[in-house]
């Protein structure tokens, strides 16, 4: 390697969002994530892409510590994000969790109005200081998610009553509400259909320009048309990551080509 | 992170994000506010949890402590011969227990004497100690003339003043004078203590006795009401196992989706929430008032703890019958099976534990019940005997466990508490050695489908 | 014990016919077991049914019908001038069955003869003071109609058990000997004893309903009974609670006012200590606790609900009670006077409580699906906010339905009452007076000596329907409840 392309890697170094070095998950005994090292860069998608049980959602998880909340769960490494441990035992999981966002793999809106779903996180992280601002954190969330032409004359109806494509927008916007810097999604479309699912990868591309979205999908083609870069994972490791367009023309892991190519998964 | 990176980003923020910037090791002081509730909250939770087992464990201490003392009795043996001479001149005497007791008195001491010990006592503060031990030893050897000359062991039960000063009930402190017991008696009691005369031994008749009259509580046992309740948990085992099992099975594999089995559905569920009470008050008025079954029996006794016992037995059977997978059915069918031999060979035999353990938890409920046996007229005060017989024993007059237990909690003299606490801890290892039988049995036998 | 042995006899023609069929059977194919239709056993099930199942219907239905028939014989055999005043037909015709009952168990002590019993006149014969040597419980003089009653009534009902003996039995034998009739090879046995035994199922769960019924039956003409004794505004609105038990209940004041004030005010305290005990404790065991902490609190607290009220109520009576006396009675604040109160006894009752009312939220809270939670915490939420603004909110309509079916526990709780809460009536504010209940009340009218035709007495089933009525609305709003909470999430 030339020393430019060195340069040029200390760059990319710096500049990432969310780097991780070294990371370790165990589950009791199972040892779900071994030695995986990732540099996430910003304002970007990335997507994680594998067969299930690969891990990719475990590592997702760990971006934001929601694996916290299995008891059985201990993650070892680092993972910075602009250049600070997540793991530090300084580091508040709750205060973590409102600069790196989490939308689900089942649209969950809480029982609640449209309006209080969202206002629910700006709420807790005592974001508006009177009815005005959270009045306005409300609609220009719902603008960035594309809601707000279809709910603003029933924010005070319940969140569940929408359908299946507008609850997972609601739960984008929900997330944007309590401004993260990085959005974690869990195979956003796995329980939407066609229509629904190209919504919210359209509404994924236009976040890309102020939030560092990373993205969990089963579906290759997805990986594909929404991230800029992909990485692969296969039984808890991490085989490869690079470009997307490189991922799927040009794999250099023969597994990543026996997957992409469908001969498993 | 560099300020090139983030800059442009703050621009497009809203200004109100008061930690946008801020590092993820500094924690802000709202974060610290709500760690804070946080804590406050989790500290309500434990807070509960804990204040549930100190009242389990002080209920525990308390029932153990004052249950233990009704285990033992006071006794006082005397060990003495009489002579044929001294026998005739006794009998010859006008007041002939008088004359016994003072033989006995004049053992005593010699008993003492031969200890090392002398203390002068009389007649007056021995029958506060031991009753009126003159008529015992006068009836003995009345009966067994052959035994004169001999050396005889006397056990007389002590009175229950001096039983509640060795258990610790009474006190020198909280006793007043009476003519029942004196604060001077008591030294002649540690006196006797410690001759090894008064002695605390294992009372049997506790365990194997009837109840006894108001002013009788040494002699107060519940073994006869123990009975009462065997009988009672005969009827109800006989009764509601296999009409509860019958229902679950007609409800859970053939009962047609209609009006009428939602019903039975939402009257089993109410029934299984209904006041014991009124259980009893319809024993009282169907049993009794109208089909004229005999009062305080212990059958129908029975058949109001198995109608009330029915709904938990149905619960439970149909949880087991639902959690028998229908490949298991369908298995049956498949071969030429006719849907009842299905039903009874394939499926109630997988079932039958769960069914086995639902019902010894609806035994063991039906075990501790207490109000509607009191209005059927099982009050503890009828029982006072074992039955005759096998019949007699579900048709006279009995009473169970914690009808007892309420009767004696009810009297006026405390001494029948100690006997309540008492038969507390006898229900209780019965209700314990049954709640272990139905866990023994869901280890053993459950599976996972 | 002739009930049972006619039982006994029933059973054995059954078990007769069983082998009798199987026989028949076996023989009609020839031997062949392959040329019967059914398993052999099928036909020997088909007459063993048809023997004992009709009989046992019968026996069942003469033995109901019996005491109408013979009470209506010896009814109209009582003239209305023997009834006195201030008694009523029923009173008398009572009266008739204890002097019957005196007179069996007199003759079979051999106090007195059978030709006695028979012919004897209460004008010549001085029959009440012999029953009661005899050592027979009887009220009031035997007067010339009620013995003359009470004879027919032996008469009767010995006559009717003989009929009863002798018709059972036929039927059991005709029932054997046609379905005997009937066995061949082609006679298509097991859809027939299928059939019944399907029948069998339906009439077991058809008790459910009937048990039902019966309460209903029971309450209802009871309560009508005491409102004609008794008006029943002065019942619903009367405000004091005085029963006397001397001349017939007369000057009793049964207004039920101050027993339902003693039963909600010591429901709402047993609430006040079991809800938000039992409800933290639900919430610490289902989000906060480890599995091995949960493995043992759990168990533990659940033993609390297993342990028989009559402890409770014990532990009320003699160990709680005296402690609060010792506190808030004349050594400590003065006011109160007597270990038994509406505090003694709430307070047990809500220890009692706290396992019920935290299962049933544990598992409510549970129902809440996890990504409710996942939600939340992802949003940066702190446990306590999760569940108090999401678990809570979305578990609320099933804890309140939860509340209800404790309320309804604690309304128709008897033994800590009874044991813990005093015997007094009063409309008093003060929890640490004594005060009583419904549930204890319906014990002590119906325990002690009053007759069972008196107000005193009856007025027990006025108050059992009042509990009921309540309890039954309590239950069926809060599964109501419960069962829409449950279809949400399922």
């Amino acid at each position: 390697m030339n020393e430019m392309a060195n340069i040029e890697q200390a760059i990319e170094m710096t500049e990432s969002k969310i780097s991780a070095n070294k990371v370790q998950v165990y589950y009791g005994d199972t040892h779900a994530i071994k030695d995986v090292d990732i540099e996430i860069q910003p304002r970007s998608v990335t997507s994680f892409i594998g067969p299930s049980g690969c891990g990719k959602s475990t590592f997702l998880r760990t971006i934001n510590r929601m694996n916290d909340t299995i008891d059985i769960c201990r993650v070892e490494g680092s993972i910075r994000i602009d250049g600070e441990d997540i793991y530090d035992p300084k580091v508040d999981p709750v205060q973590l969790r409102a600069k790196v966002g989490m939308v689900f793999q089942k649209p969950n809106p809480f029982p609640k109005s449209i309006y209080d779903n969202i206002a629910y996180g700006p709420r807790i992280h005592g974001l508006a200081r009177n009815k005005a601002e959270l009045d306005d954190i409300v609609s220009s969330s719902l603008q960035k998610a594309g809601l707000w032409e279809e709910v603003k004359n029933r924010l005070d109806e319940p969140g569940t009553g929408m359908s299946g494509g507008q609850q997972q927008r609601l739960c984008i916007a929900r997330a944007i509400a309590v401004s993260p810097e990085v959005i974690l999604m869990d195979e956003p479309c796995s329980a939407l259909d066609p229509i629904a699912t190209a919504k919210v990868e359209e509404l994924i591309d236009e976040l890309r320009e102020n939030f560092t979205i990373v993205i969990v999908t089963h579906s290759m083609q997805q990986a594909a048309r929404v991230s800029q870069r992909t990485a692969f994972f296969h039984l808890g490791i991490l085989v490869e990551e690079g470009s997307t367009q490189d991922i799927f023309t040009n794999p250099k892991d023969k597994r990543t080509q026996d997957y992409i190519t469908g001969r498993f998964g | 992170m560099t300020d090139t990176t983030i800059s442009p980003k703050v621009a497009e923020m809203p200004a109100n994000l008061p930690f946008k910037s801020k590092s993820l090791y500094e924690v802000d002081d709202l974060t610290r506010k709500r760690n804070a509730a946080e804590r406050r909250f989790k500290a309500y939770g434990v807070a509960a949890v804990c204040i549930g087992l100190f009242f389990l464990v002080v209920l525990a201490y308390t029932i153990i402590s004052e249950g233990i003392p009704a285990f033992s009795r006071t006794i006082v043996e005397v060990e003495f011969s009489l002579t044929q001479e001294q026998f005739d001149e006794a009998e010859g005497q006008l007041f002939k227990t008088k004359a016994y007791e003072q033989i006995f008195i004049g053992a005593l001491q010699g008993q003492l004497q031969e200890s090392g010990v002398s203390v002068p006592f009389d007649a007056t503060t021995i029958e506060r100690i031991v009753g009126k031990p003159g008529n015992t030893i006068r009836t003995y050897f009345k009966a067994n003339q052959d035994k004169l000359g001999d050396a005889v062991g006397f056990e007389l039960a002590a009175s229950s003043r001096v039983d509640g000063y060795m258990n610790g009930r009474v006190t020198r402190e909280n006793m007043t004078d009476s003519r029942f017991l004196q604060k001077t008696d008591l030294d002649l009691v540690d006196i006797l203590v410690d001759a090894g005369v008064i002695k605390t031994v294992f009372n049997w008749n506790f365990i194997t006795g009837a109840d006894s009259g108001v002013d009788n509580p040494g002699a107060a046992g519940i073994g006869a009401s123990v009975v009462g309740s065997f009988f009672m948990m005969l009827v109800v085992l006989f009764l509601s196992l296999p009409i509860g099992v019958a229902t679950s099975i007609y409800l859970e594999e053939f009962a047609p989706q209609n009006r009428i089995t939602d019903l039975i559905e939402v009257n089993i569920s109410n029934l299984a929430a209904v006041p014991s009470i009124v259980f009893g008050i319809l024993g009282l008025a169907v049993f009794i008032q109208f089909m004229h079954l005999p009062q305080s029996a212990p059958i129908v006794g029975g058949l109001v703890l198995t109608l009330m016992t029915l709904p938990t037995i149905i619960i439970s059977t149909r949880a087991s019958l639902k959690a028998v997978p229908p490949s298991i059915r369908d298995a049956a069918l498949g071969i030429g099976a006719s849907k009842m031999q299905a039903i009874f060979h394939h499926v109630l035999p997988l079932a039958m534990p769960g069914i086995l353990t639902g019902t010894i938890i609806g035994l063991a409920q039906a075990l501790g019940e207490t109000a509607p046996l009191l209005l059927i007229g099982m009050v503890g005060f009828v029982a006072r005997g074992y039955p005759e017989g096998l019949i007699a024993g579900f048709t006279d007059p009995n009473s169970a466990m914690p009808a007892q237990i309420y009767t004696w909690a009810a009297r006026a003299d405390f001494a029948f508490y100690e006997k309540a606490w008492g038969g507390i801890v006898v229900l209780l290892i019965f209700l314990l050695s049954m709640n272990i039988l139905a866990i023994i049995l869901r280890r053993r036998f459950e599976r996972r489908w | 014990m002739s009930l049972f042995w006619l039982i006994l006899i029933v059973l054995a023609i059954a078990v007769v016919g069983y082998v009798l069929g199987r026989a028949r059977a076996m023989s009609s194919a020839g031997g062949e077991r392959s040329a019967l239709h059914s398993l052999p056993s099928y036909y020997g099930a088909n007459v063993a049914m048809k023997a004992a199942v009709p009989a046992f219907l019968f026996l069942i239905v003469w033995l109901l019908a019996q005491p109408f028939y013979v009470n209506s014989e010896i009814s109209a055999m009582i003239p209305d001038s023997a009834i006195s005043e201030g008694s009523s037909r029923g009173l008398v015709l009572a009266e008739v069955r204890r002097a019957a009952r005196g007179l069996d168990n007199a003759v079979a002590s051999d106090a007195i003869t059978e030709d006695f019993a028979r012919n004897a006149r209460a004008d010549f014969n001085d029959i009440t003071a012999r029953l009661k040597e005899a050592g027979q419980i009887v009220t009031s003089d035997i007067t010339q109609p009620v013995l003359r009653a009470a004879q027919r009534y032996r008469v009767l009902t010995a006559a009717g058990n003989l009929y009863m003996t002798i018709a059972v039995i036929l039927v059991a034998i005709v029932g054997a000997l046609w379905a005997l009739r009937e066995t061949n090879a082609q006679f298509r046995a097991r859809n027939t004893v299928e059939k019944g035994v399907q029948a069998i199922l339906i009439a077991a769960a058809s008790i459910a309903i009937l048990t039902t019924i019966g309460i209903v039956l029971s309450l209802v003409f009871n309560t009508i009974e005491f409102f004609k004794l008794y008006p029943a505004a002065d019942f619903f609105f009367g405000v004091t609670w005085s029963p006397s038990f001397s001349g017939r209940g007369g000057s009793s004041e049964l207004g039920i006012i101050p027993l339902l004030w003693g039963t909600f005010y010591i429901s709402f305290v047993a609430l006040a200590v079991a809800v938000p005990v039992g409800l933290f404790a639900a919430i610490y065991l289902s989000e906060y606790a480890g599995p091995r902490v949960r493995a043992v609190a759990k168990p533990l607290l659940e033993i609390l609900a297993g342990i028989p009220t009559i402890v409770y109520g014990l532990f009320a009576l003699l160990t709680v009670g005296p402690l609060l006396l010792s506190a808030f009675g004349d050594n400590g604040f003065g006011i109160m006077k007597a270990g038994t109160a509406v505090m003694t006894a709430g307070l047990v009752m809500g220890i009692m409580l706290i396992p019920f009312v935290s299962s049933l939220s544990d598992d409510i809270i549970n129902a809440v699906p996890q990504a409710m939670r996942d939600g939340s915490y992802g949003l940066g939420a702190t446990k306590s906010e999760t569940v108090k603004k999401v678990i809570l909110p979305a578990a609320l309509p099933g804890i309140v339905g939860a509340i209800l079916l404790a309320a309804s526990r604690a309304i128709g709780e008897t033994m800590i009452v009874v044991l813990g809460a005093g015997a007094a009536a009063r409309l008093s504010l003060n929890p640490f007076e004594a005060m009583t209940t419904v549930t204890a009340k319906i014990v002590s009218q119906l325990t002690g000596d009053a007759d069972f035709a008196s107000p005193v007495a009856l007025v027990a089933f006025a108050l059992g329907m009042t509990l009921f009525v309540v309890t039954l609305g309590l239950n069926i709003v809060a599964l109501y409840i419960v069962r829409k909470y449950r279809e949400q999430y399922d």
